[in-house]
Order: C-alpha cells, then structure tokens, then sequence
C-alpha cells in the first residue's frame, strides 16, 4: 500500500515539475468543444443534442494525447526496469500508474465538462448525468488506454498504433455514457447505462492491472 | 492422452498432421460450399417477401457465425500462449488473424448489400452492425501489433493480451440482436428448438455453414503450416522437410 502511494506520489510529483504536459490535455479538451460550437451556426439546437458525443470525444481524444508517455519515459531512463524486478507486485506498480494518470487527465476533464456541456446547450437538469458519466468512464479510458500503453511501449512505432488499438476497446464505455445523457435529455432514466459504465468501470479496474503487468513484463522478455 | 497431448503441440509432428488433414479438410468444404450454394440459390424457394434477394443469407449468415467463433478461438489460443507460452498456440492465434478479419469484412460488405434493399440503407448505427465494425477493429488491431513487433513471440503474446481483453465484444455481438432494439433481424437458424426456416431454404444454409467452417479450418491449419516453417526455418526437421521436397522435385522432373 505505501508503496502504491509512493507511486502515485511520484506521478503528480513528476506532472507538477512539468508543468505543460498535464496542461496540455485539459487544454485541448476546451479547443476542441470550442471548434465545435463554431464550426456550427450560432445557437443551433442540434449542438445540444450532438454535444454528449462530441464532449465524449473530445475527453477520448484528449487522453489519447499523454497516453503515449505513460510508461514511455520510465522506459527510457530505466525506472521501469526497476520496478519490474523490485519487490512490490508490478500490478499494483500499474495501477498506481494508471490512477495517477487519470487524477492527472481524467479528473480535469471531468471537472471541465460541466461548464463546457452548459455552453453547448445541455440543460442543467441533465448536466449531472454527463459528469457522473464522465466520472466513471475516464477512468476506464485511463485503464484500458495504460494497459494499451503498456503493449506498445518498447515498439519504436507504438504512437501510432495505440489510438488504433484503444479506441475500438473503449467503444462501449463510449455507447453508455453519451447514451445515458441523451436518455435524460429526454426525460427518461439514465440509471441503467450509468450502472452498465460502472461495471465496465470495476471490471477494468480488478483485471487490467494484472493484464498490463503481463504486458510490461511482455516488453523485457 | 497427454503424451500424444505433448506430442501433438511439437511443431514438427503438428505440421505432418496438417499436412495430412488439410486435403480432407479443403475437398469436403469445397464439396459443401459448391452445394450448398448452387442448392440455396437455384433450387431454394424465393422467400414470400424479400423474394430471390434472401439468397444472399448463404454467404452473410455463415461468415457472420464464423467470425465471431474465430475470434473466440483465437482469445482461447490466446489464453493458452500466455498461459502455457506454447508456441503453436501463437501460431494458431496468428493464423486465425487475418482469415478472421477476412470473414468479417465478407459479413459487413454482404450485410450492407442485402441492407440496402430490405432497409433502404447500406448502414445503420444500431447494436448488431456497430458492434461487427469493432470487432473488425480488433482483428486488424492484433494484426498490425503483430506487425509492429521485432521478435514473433513477444509480439504474439502482446496479441494474446489484447485478443483476450477484446473477447469481451464477443457476446455483445451475439446478443446485441436481443439485447438492444434493433434493426437486424434476430436469428432463425442458430437458436434453441426448432429453426423458424422452412427445411428447404435451412438445408443448403446448413451445408454452407458447415462448409465455411472447414474452409476456415483449411485456412487456419495452411497458415499455421507456413508460420511454423518461417519460425522454425534454422531448425534441422525444416531442412529435412526441404531436402525430401527437393527431392521429389527432382524425381518430377525426370
């Protein structure tokens, strides 16, 4: 446990002395909504209808964005060759990892979304929804994107194989998110799609770590 | 049964019984598929409502039923690489691969045709067609991770990891149809009890059905032959393969 602690403490330690690359995604995150209520015509209703999926992808498209560097620079400076062979089980090394990579991606994002969804035109009634499902399904996008890092992450060409790869894994938690917020937006409840995403959330959450500790012991072999 | 166990997952042995076993395999899948079609789309009769366009669940049904066993096959072998680290496992995830990926893309292009006469369109986004899409995505996912890798068995057991945590599309793909609202038809051939098909129209399905699947399995063991002999190419049985095949080229000749 201290050590899963130490981990992770070491992840928001290593964001906060670099300031841009957990700056970065939220920033996206804003342009790319921002594009979006532009590129349409000024207050066009259909934006709010669209505006679940579009904040969807956009939180998808900006976690993709740091992914890549997840384990790349412990690879590199051979950190992660040492937790490989040091005594804390390298599946909990992993969801340190990946915990800290959502508090540092997911977390703003979903705290983002809420202002942004009202700019869209969501309704306020449905607004929570949208947050609940972002809150449960960032996670997931960190956890099945970590696992995907950790396949790629000794290929000189991952970088352009991992949205490839992650983004027809994450398809599901895609569906039940947008799907629960547009099923408020019709008045109708958005519990069932909500719970669906948390059980995408917990099952990711108690098999993935030891899948991508296979995978990164994968890349040393 | 484990000495012929161990002994069956020794390449050498494994590619002398595919040898023998992939003729059979291949003439009875061209026998079934040949009259199967020729039954189902000359001699079946026309549907009382979609008329003679149903022909076309000939080729959609079986290649649909057969990507998504593959797929499942391929998750199994998976398993069994990571597992066992037994290197014909990763040749057979491997070999599933692409034939896998070939019979979904035959399943899409056939489903969109047939869509766009009885739904008046070549695509919808519902449950059925989207989740089919992915699963195509994750073929041609495990296939360009193989290709990225350096080394063949670090790359098949990266393939391993993502075919088994992909394998959770498997069953929505099967029961999208009942699970969600959709536009696709549920099935009427592949259930419990009695097939709601008339045994004249379901007979040559039945034979194309089974046809594709020894075609597959052809497919499956032909590839599987030629990833071993790729793999294993410094090894002595390789070479004395290639000896007795220079051989016998010579002996042709003359």
């Amino acid at each position: 446990m201290s050590a899963m602690l130490a981990i992770f403490r070491r992840e928001l330690l290593l964001a906060m002395r670099a300031r841009t690359e957990w700056l970065m995604p939220p920033f996206f995150f804003i342009v790319v909504v921002t594009l979006f209520g532009l590129g349409t015509e000024p207050n066009d209703p259909k934006l709010a209808a669209f505006a679940p999926a579009i904040l969807w992808v956009a939180a998808l498209l900006s976690t993709l964005l740091t992914l890549e560097r997840l384990f790349r620079a412990d690879l590199e400076d051979g950190t992660l060759e040492q937790l490989c062979l040091g005594a804390t089980p390298l599946a909990v090394v992993a969801l340190a990892k990946l915990l800290g990579h959502w508090a540092l991606t997911g977390l703003p994002l979903v705290l983002l979304a809420a202002p942004l969804a009202v700019g869209l035109g969501v309704t306020s009634a449905s607004v929570p929804t949208l947050v609940a499902g972002l809150a449960l399904g960032t996670p997931c996008i960190s956890l099945i994107g970590g696992f995907v890092a950790a396949l790629t992450v000794g290929l000189p060409r991952g970088g352009l194989l991992l949205p490839a790869l992650v983004l027809p894994l994450i398809t599901p938690a895609l569906i039940f998110g947008t799907g629960a917020v547009r099923a408020a937006q019709q008045g109708l409840d958005a519990g069932a799609p909500l719970y669906f995403l948390a059980a995408i959330l917990v099952l990711s959450l108690t098999l993935i770590p030891w899948i991508a500790s296979a995978a990164l012991r994968n890349a040393f072999d | 049964m484990w000495t012929w166990f161990h002994r069956l997952a020794s390449p050498p042995s494994f590619y002398r019984l595919a040898e023998r076993l992939a003729p059979w395999l291949g003439a009875a899948s061209l026998l079934l598929l040949l009259g199967g079609w020729i039954d189902g789309l000359m001699f079946a009769p026309a549907d009382y409502q979609q008329k003679d366009a149903f022909r076309i669940i000939y080729v959609h049904v079986p290649t649909a039923a057969v990507s998504l066993s593959l797929y499942s096959a391929m998750a199994v072998a998976g398993v069994v690489a990571v597992i066992w680290r037994i290197k014909l496992a990763e040749c057979a995830m491997m070999a599933i691969a692409p034939v896998g990926a070939s019979m979904t893309a035959v399943a899409l292009i056939t489903g969109m045709l047939w869509g766009k006469p009885m739904w008046g369109a070549y695509w919808v986004w519902d449950a059925r067609l989207t989740s089919e899409l992915v699963l195509l995505f994750l073929y041609l996912g495990v296939i360009g991770l193989y290709q990225a890798f350096d080394d063949p068995r670090a790359g098949a057991r990266a393939c391993a990891l993502l075919a088994i945590v992909g394998a959770v599309n498997v069953p929505i793909v099967k029961f999208s149809v009942e699970w969600w609202n959709s536009l696709h038809q549920g099935s009427t051939l592949l259930k419990m009890g009695k097939p709601t098909m008339s045994a004249a129209m379901a007979g040559p399905l039945y034979a194309a059905l089974a046809g594709t699947m020894l075609f597959c399995a052809y497919a499956v063991l032909r590839r599987m032959q030629n990833e071993l002999l790729v793999r294993e190419r410094g090894t002595r049985w390789v070479g004395e393969l290639q000896r007795a095949q220079a051989v016998d080229d010579r002996s042709a000749s003359v």
